[in-house]
């Protein structure tokens, strides 16, 4: 069964509104956060209309109810990385997972097995998002640790040559992108997991670009952590989901501290509750779990198979097109070997936020700039790009309208 | 006219193409390095003072038309002018610019600076024409204080 993108528009009621001057919007920028089908806003919404109490707390019915509608979410989301159900944290977003496990890290004492000091080392890579960078680099400032990364190839791929040098004895966290938020390049994972496992080093995947677009099962993988947000595949803003492995969120320290994460409480002590209530302090954002969950009934109904194939097909496409425009010049990989359905591109001397903008005009959304990734542009001497980010709603007319603006655009700026 | 019109007039398109003094001069009282965070944009300035008059100002960077331009504009209608007067036509400027769309800026004060007045009414793009206006005004500052 293929995938009919005119048919799942029609679920998303924003796809329907004109911008700029009556002009039909033209959405390309779901790498960034994706749009809402009616099923998600109404879960949403229906939790506060009808089921709105604390979760987790209370002895009424609308305690019980709130609960069920958390829970249920969670079993969702377990269901759909091949997860256990006490292994799904949720969080407020993918940047808040990847702190809460760099900053849980930082708080484990010696002898626990995610201390950190220094002569450790936490690799990551050249092409990582700020989220998935920054929290290491400050945790290796605030331990001691050393920060070591995988560089990127010219062609935008992962330069794997020197894995064994780069994961090392020495080697405590690998933490890697899955999907290039940038590149679009998909990375491969065995090898790495491999020799990571090999030195008794954990694997933290920040899955934000890959969980939206394709399968992603966990045990399959054979990672440690997981992090990604629930608004790029097509749920709420506010929620994130922090997965690891059950033996692992046992040792791992909390991060937030507070309500309902905790096991007994005096006055100078505390002891915690198991996973996943350790990791969740605070009543969670839960009208948004539940839309989450909402959310992945939604895309298992479409298939995640179905959307990938969709995405291949539309960036083959894209990829084709817009090589035929002169000064056109993409940044990643050119063919579809390990590549999702983003492409960064620049157009001559167009400067990408002029090009955003001529194609805003036309009512075409893209994203400008270094897209949170300002080590990788600027490795590829790029200081900034325009990108088109692809989703299951996006239809080969919109392709065309894509480069049919970037031509439109070089003559408005030529 | 296209709305977008509003926004690239000619003058910024001229001024995009051939921007006035975009090049760094070794002499000088006080030199910024300025980045726009959101978009990586980036502008260093060179000011000299000759007591209070703007005896030079000189820059190099990289960026979008809009702010390429503005800093263009801005170096052909500072050099030369009291601190003083300098004042004065950021002011104009910063309200030109914050009032979303709805002023078209006073010629006598701004000249080609008022070809700016569209990009009050995006406002992600303010940023991006306020790049060189705020590295002057840390500049001079700077160059003020070591005099």
């Amino acid at each position: 069964m293929s995938l009919n993108p005119y048919e799942i528009a029609k679920d998303f009621p924003i796809l329907s509104r004109t911008i700029r001057d009556g002009k039909k919007l033209v959405y390309l920028d779901s790498g960034a956060t994706s749009q809402k089908p009616n099923v998600v806003i109404e879960a949403e919404s229906n939790f506060y209309r009808m089921h709105n109490a604390a979760a987790h707390r209370g002895a009424h019915q609308l305690a019980e109810e709130a609960t069920d509608a958390l829970e249920n979410a969670r079993a969702i989301v377990a269901e759909f990385l091949n997860a256990e159900v006490d292994e799904v944290v949720f969080t407020k977003s993918a940047t808040e997972s990847l702190n809460l496990i760099s900053y849980a890290m930082g708080n484990a004492e010696p002898g626990n097995r995610f201390h950190l000091k220094a002569g450790d080392s936490i690799v990551v890579s050249e092409m990582e998002h700020h989220a998935n960078l920054i929290p290491w680099q400050q945790l290796a400032a605030r331990t001691g640790a050393t920060l070591k990364w995988f560089e990127v190839t010219a062609e935008g791929r992962l330069d794997l040559s020197s894995i064994d040098s780069m994961i090392d004895a020495t080697t405590k966290v690998v933490a890697l992108t899955h999907q290039s938020n940038v590149l679009g390049t998909i990375n491969p994972l065995t090898e790495i997991v491999k020799r990571a496992h090999n030195v008794g080093a954990v694997v933290v995947l920040d899955a934000c670009q890959s969980v939206p677009h394709m399968k992603v099962d966990v045990k399959s993988l054979g990672i440690d952590f997981l992090a990604f947000s629930g608004h790029k595949t097509v749920g709420p803003t506010g929620v994130g989901i922090f997965w690891g492995r059950a033996e692992l969120l046992k040792d791992l320290p909390p991060f937030l501290t507070g309500g309902s994460m905790i096991e007994n409480v005096t006055m100078t002590s505390a002891t915690w509750a198991g996973a996943p209530r350790k990791f969740e302090a605070g009543v969670p954002n839960m009208a948004q779990a539940v839309g989450l969950g909402a959310a992945f009934t939604y895309l298992n109904k479409v298939g995640m198979e179905n959307i990938h194939a969709h995405e291949v097909s539309l960036t083959a496409l894209l990829l084709n097109e817009i090589q035929d425009i002169p000064e056109v010049k993409i940044v990643g990989p050119l063919d579809m070997n390990l590549r999702g359905g983003t492409v960064s591109f620049t157009v001559g001397e167009i400067h990408p936020h002029d090009l955003g903008q001529y194609l805003d005009s036309q009512g075409i959304a893209v994203r400008t700039g270094h897209h949170c990734a300002w080590p990788l542009t600027r490795k590829l001497g790029v200081p900034a790009t325009t990108r088109a980010s692809l989703y299951l709603y996006n239809t080969p007319e919109e392709i065309h309208a894509l480069v049919s603006g970037i031509r439109d655009a070089q003559k408005y700026f030529g | 006219m296209m709305q977008l019109d509003n926004l690239y007039q000619e003058v910024i398109l001229d001024h995009y193409k051939n921007p006035q003094n975009k090049k760094l001069v070794l002499e000088y009282d006080a030199q910024v390095h300025h980045i726009n965070p959101s978009c990586g944009d980036e502008i260093t300035l060179n000011v000299s003072l000759d007591g209070q008059s703007i005896r030079n100002i000189s820059w190099d960077g990289v960026g979008c038309s809009i702010s390429q331009a503005s800093v263009s504009i801005l170096t052909d209608l500072l050099i030369g002018k009291t601190m003083e007067q300098a004042q004065e036509i950021s002011d104009s400027f910063m309200h030109l610019m914050q009032s979303k769309g709805t002023e078209k800026g006073d010629e006598n004060v701004l000249e080609d600076a008022v070809a700016l007045a569209g990009v009050s009414q995006y406002p992600a793009r303010i940023k991006c024409a306020l790049l060189g206006w705020m590295a002057f005004k840390d500049a001079s500052v700077q160059a003020l204080a070591k005099k």
